[in-house]
């Protein structure tokens, strides 16, 4: 029999005020097997925990019940303070009547009830708990950075120099992501380029980095501290150790109407081609959907003009497997299609663009060399209207729920740098609201109003009609001076909402990492774990969490990097004891359970029985990998034998737990 | 209850719109065709019903200029549908004075040759309960 | 293929030819179009309180008619189209309503919006097909400019109407170029032309109008299309300098080589 001691927890006035502590305390008491219950204030703080060490040690418990919180708060710090005493932590079992009793009822005399009934169901688990002791496993010194934009390659350059090796796999033939793409940042208006290439130089050349771009991740399996992760290195037909990165290809490839997707589409590439002139690695791509010789067999001219001889058309895709201790999502965003939004014309008129495409427009590396044209007939537009809030804050079908939070910041960058450059140009902005918290953010919103003398209209554009004449008729509402405006533009810029890169759903499911409905990763808690996975060794870095702007972003990359080197530093982790196992003696070798394992953590093993009648037989079985089983319980339910069990949560507990809520 | 909430709620019930879902944008404003023709604009409506400010709506012409073209139920982000909105208050009108705003009496003197009898039937059960 | 058909009120009238068009050139293109043999006017507007039930009966029963006989129910007018379909989508998804039309109407096998509605467009495009009605052309309007004019009633609200893009549709541009025409691409061809206004304040149409067929007409157009009644009464009435406003039946009528025919 079991010595329990019962510990009630007020929570000042969370639970108290809801639930009589006193009587749950003084009903529980006279549980079979209590020998000790007690209510307090705190039972987290440091007087608390004394009192359930005293209690362990005077009353000579041998298990523990707290009525508390959800174990998602405190379980470990009470298994602590178990074994502070000299119990086995995982003797403490944590009956939830805040967030499941004390939170959702207004009935004091129900709450009460119901606090004592979840106490009595933990009271009877624990009588059946034994003590568990977690395995450990050593640590693979080594992370791997998924996206090689701003925030994969500044939580690489953190991890690296801190000593610990790092891979970045990206999926395009260069590092860099959107930040390489756009022209200035707000709110300094540094160049985008000028402070992001030195970044992306200082990733190619870290010796405790490696880059493996135009890569995808393939496949992932193990577990924190224990990944093995197969890279698909996609062929470039191009050596990328004989390429130079001179060029002379891209000049001479005779297929160049390919659009250009650095610059959005609004010019052509060669089939052969470097993305922009600071790509990393430096490294030229054949474009096999365009290119003559991988389409008709006939050209070859790359291959003939390439004095390092590095083009190679046989080049096939090649798989690599690596192992690693952690892991980095960094997989970013991109803005939404406008199809569903084209009452701004979108599909009709060249001249209403995006933000981004704006970007490439205004960036001297751009499709107009930085003059700012426009796409229909290259002339300089001199009314230029932009509309926020394009597919963001919607409601049902169409467009993303959320705010995409950095569309007020670049409009009001693009509406500035314009009057700046162009004074003879009017320019509108139709917002909703204008969401600048940030620092130097208002301020740079305001100095586009009155030193640059931008128009801000409180109201939003209902139709965009292009004309006869070649300029666009903009209808919307100005809410302020209560008016339907109708402006002649010659060219509409949409702050179209931002979404997270397609490649994050399989990629989730690949790490078994949590995502929320809007495709973005979840954080294990959006305050106080706000850049790891709740999945164990697998962190967040940047838009792939949620919109974010450039400083953000590097924040929380900074920060990831921080939580992967507090894990690489260790040299073995301490696993989780509560994991399944098959009694043999019950398996029938089946398979159900290592079908729906998720974890991969289920082999089967043939083995030597002793039959009754003293001649043995081999049997195949079901084993468990405990250092890879993370304890959710899909096999218990799928066994059909009732064979396998998980420690901590077996079968008799949650049988024991219903007959005492059922009692 | 108080009239005025009766009224808010009885075109709350026949519209089927939620006038707290608006974020006051504006976008049904920028989309409506009939905006110059009214005192009070779509997003004027959605504002002021959940206000209870009815009875300037019920006094105005606005209400019947809205075409029911469903621009603004197609455009608004946050799928208010003030069209329907406008519907409700219009409707609220002609069950309160328990008469029609289109008299059969007036109908022949609008006709010519040409008009099509769905235009007819659509003023009338437009402007009638 | 055969149809229950719902011409409405104004096809048997002010509005005939559209009617009379679209009969010859479904029979050339082998579509059979059966009239119910009952029906009565759909009201014109779609019954937006959500307490009237009165208003949505006669489409109910057209709705219901369709379905008794094993058919999809094949509109052409506009708003016939636009009420038809937006009263099934009410039987379809409002328990309420689908509770108080049929106790009212107590018919032997409940209706709970079962019938497809299909706008004789819809048909061209998506049974017909372009493609195929292009090959039985045999008087191809080469070189004429015509600009489609959709309006309100085909395409809002397109998560019931479902028919094309509300903001950038093409199914009349595609139907255009199978006759053998040119599409005019021009912003207002969904811009609501004054609809029912025309009676009680013609000025009001008449902006419209004119804001419409000036577009059309800037962009190159010498002629509009329209599946309206209400739509090409506004526009040749309403609109300074009107440019020819005909249905689409009888361009395709006149491209399938029936237009002369007797009817």
């Amino acid at each position: 029999m079991q010595r329990i001691g019962v510990f009630v927890c007020w929570c000042g006035s969370n639970i108290a005020a809801t639930v009589d502590v006193k009587q749950v305390a003084e009903t529980l008491k006279s549980e079979p097997g209590v020998v000790f219950a007690a209510d307090y204030q705190y039972m987290c703080s440091e007087a608390g925990q004394n009192l359930i060490k005293d209690a362990i040690r005077d009353h000579k418990l041998t298990g523990v019940v707290i009525c508390s919180c959800s174990p998602r708060m405190h379980e470990a710090t009470f298994r602590k303070t178990a074994a502070a005493a000299g119990l086995n932590p995982y003797m403490v079992e944590i009956a939830n009547i805040r967030e499941q009793c004390s939170w959702i009822h207004k009935d004091k005399a129900v709450a009460t009830e119901k606090a004592i009934i979840l106490g009595r169901a933990a009271i009877a688990k624990v009588h059946l708990n034994a003590p568990l002791t977690p395995g450990e496993s050593p640590v693979t010194k080594r992370a791997l950075v998924i996206g090689g934009g701003i925030a994969g390659i500044q939580t690489a350059l953190d991890i690296a120099e801190a000593g610990f090796p790092v891979d970045i796999v990206e999926k395009q033939p260069t590092i860099g992501g959107k930040m390489a793409q756009l022209d200035k940042t707000f709110p300094t208006l540094d160049c985008a380029a000028c402070i992001l290439t030195p970044k992306m130089v200082d990733a190619a050349q870290h010796e405790n980095i490696h880059i493996y771009a135009y890569s995808e991740v393939e496949e992932v399996k193990g577990f924190v501290g224990n990944f093995s992760v197969t890279i698909r290195k996609k062929a470039r037909m191009v050596d990328p150790v004989k390429c130079t990165g001179c060029g002379l290809c891209t000049e001479k490839c005779p297929m160049k109407k390919v659009p250009n997707e650095f610059n959005l589409g609004m010019n052509n590439r060669s089939a052969i081609y470097i993305p922009f002139a600071q790509a990393v690695p430096k490294v030229a791509t054949i474009d096999p959907a365009y290119c003559i010789k991988m389409k008709t067999g006939k050209c070859g001219l790359c291959s003939t003009v390439c004095e390092a001889g590095a083009i190679d058309y046989t080049q096939q895709d090649e798989l690599v497997e690596e192992q690693y201790g952690a892991i980095v999502v960094a997989t970013g965003y991109n803005p939404i299609k406008l199809d569903q939004f084209d009452e701004f014309a979108y599909a009709q008129s060249p001249d209403v663009i995006t933000s981004l495409e704006f970007e490439r427009l205004t960036n001297a590396a751009g499709p107009t060399a930085g003059t700012l044209l426009r796409p229909s007939d290259g002339k300089h537009p001199h009314t230029i209207v932009f509309v926020q809030c394009v597919g963001s804050r919607c409601d049902g079908g169409k467009g993303k729920s959320y705010c995409s939070k950095i569309c007020c910041m670049y409009t009001a960058k693009h509406a500035m740098l314009t009057r700046e450059k162009y004074p003879d140009t009017d320019v509108y902005v139709f917002y909703i609201d204008v969401r600048t918290p940030g620092k130097n953010f208002d301020e740079f919103y305001r100095r586009a109003v009155e030193e640059y003398g931008v128009h801000y209209i409180k109201g939003m554009v209902g139709k965009v009609a292009p004309q006869a004449d070649g300029t666009l008729l903009v209808q919307g509402s100005d809410l302020i001076e209560n008016r339907q405006l109708r402006l002649n533009a010659d060219l509409v810029v949409l702050a179209a909402a931002i979404e997270p890169d397609a490649s994050a759903r399989p990629l989730a499911t690949k790490l078994t990492a949590s995502m929320d409905t809007n495709d973005f990763f979840t954080e294990a808690h959006p305050k106080l774990r706000p850049v790891e996975s709740p999945t164990a060794g697998i962190f967040l870095s940047g838009a792939c969490q949620g919109p974010k702007d450039i400083p953000e972003t590097v924040s929380q990359a900074s920060a990831a990097a921080a939580k992967v080197i507090g894990l690489l530093v260790k040299d073995k982790l301490k696993g989780n004891p509560c994991v399944a196992h098959s009694n043999e003696m019950m398996c029938n070798g089946c398979s159900s359970c290592e079908k729906v394992c998720p974890y991969g953590a289920i082999t089967y093993v043939d083995k030597e029985f002793r039959m009754p009648d003293r001649t043995t037989a081999i049997r195949r079985v079901a084993s468990v990998n405990p250092a890879v089983c993370q304890g959710c319980g899909a096999c218990t339910v799928a066994c059909p034998s009732g064979a396998m069990d998980l420690n901590g949560f077996s079968n008799s507990q949650i049988m024991a737990e219903v007959d005492a809520i059922c009692k | 209850m108080s009239d005025t909430k009766r009224l808010k709620e009885q075109i709350l019930a026949i519209s089927g719109v939620n006038p707290r879902k608006c974020m006051k944008c504006g976008k049904c404003s920028g989309a409506c065709p009939a905006y110059d023709e009214m005192e009070y604009h779509p997003h004027q409506f959605v504002a002021m019903v959940e206000d209870g400010r009815i009875d300037q709506l019920l006094a105005s012409d606005s209400l019947w200029m809205c075409l029911s073209c469903f621009a603004c139920v197609e455009r608004c982000p946050r799928q208010v549908e003030p069209a329907h909105l406008i519907e409700g208050v219009r409707l609220a009108l002609i069950r309160q004075q328990n008469q029609n705003h289109l008299h059969a009496e007036d109908i022949p003197p609008k006709l010519n040759d040409a008009l099509p009898q769905q235009a007819i039937v659509s003023a009338y059960r437009k402007y009638s309960k | 293929m055969t149809y229950s058909y719902y011409p409405g009120c104004t096809l048997k009238n002010k509005a005939r030819e559209l009617d009379d068009y679209a009969r010859r050139a479904a029979a050339k293109l082998g579509v059979t179009m059966e009239e119910l043999p009952e029906w009565q006017c759909c009201g014109g507007v779609y019954p937006i309180a959500k307490d009237e039930i009165a208003t949505k009966l006669s489409s109910v029963r057209a709705l219901m008619a369709a379905r008794d006989a094993g058919q999809d129910l094949l509109t052409l007018c506009s708003a016939c189209h636009h009420v038809l379909k937006r009263v099934n989508h009410d039987l379809q998804t409002d328990e309420a309503v689908q509770t108080k039309v049929n106790n009212y109407l107590a018919p032997e096998q409940p209706y709970t919006g079962e019938t497809k509605v299909i706008h004789y467009l819809e048909m061209l495009r998506d049974v017909v097909g372009f493609e195929n009605l292009k090959k039985q052309v045999v008087n191809p309007l080469k070189g004429m400019k015509i600009a489609p004019y959709y309006g309100c009633l085909l395409l809002r609200p397109s998560a019931v109407l479902a028919m094309d893009d509300p903001e950038n549709p093409a199914i009349m541009e595609d139907f255009i170029k199978a006759i053998g025409a040119t599409p005019v691409a021009y912003p207002y061809r969904n811009e609501c032309c004054g609809g029912y206004v025309a009676m009680e304040a013609p000025e009001y149409a008449c902006k419209r109008c004119n804001a419409i067929n000036a577009s059309a007409a800037s962009f190159g157009a010498e002629a509009i299309i329209t599946a309206c009644p209400l739509c090409m009464y506004n526009l040749r009435q309403n609109a300074a300098d009107p440019l020819p406003v005909y249905y689409f039946t009888q361009l395709l009528a006149r491209a399938l080589g029936v237009e002369e025919d007797e009817a």
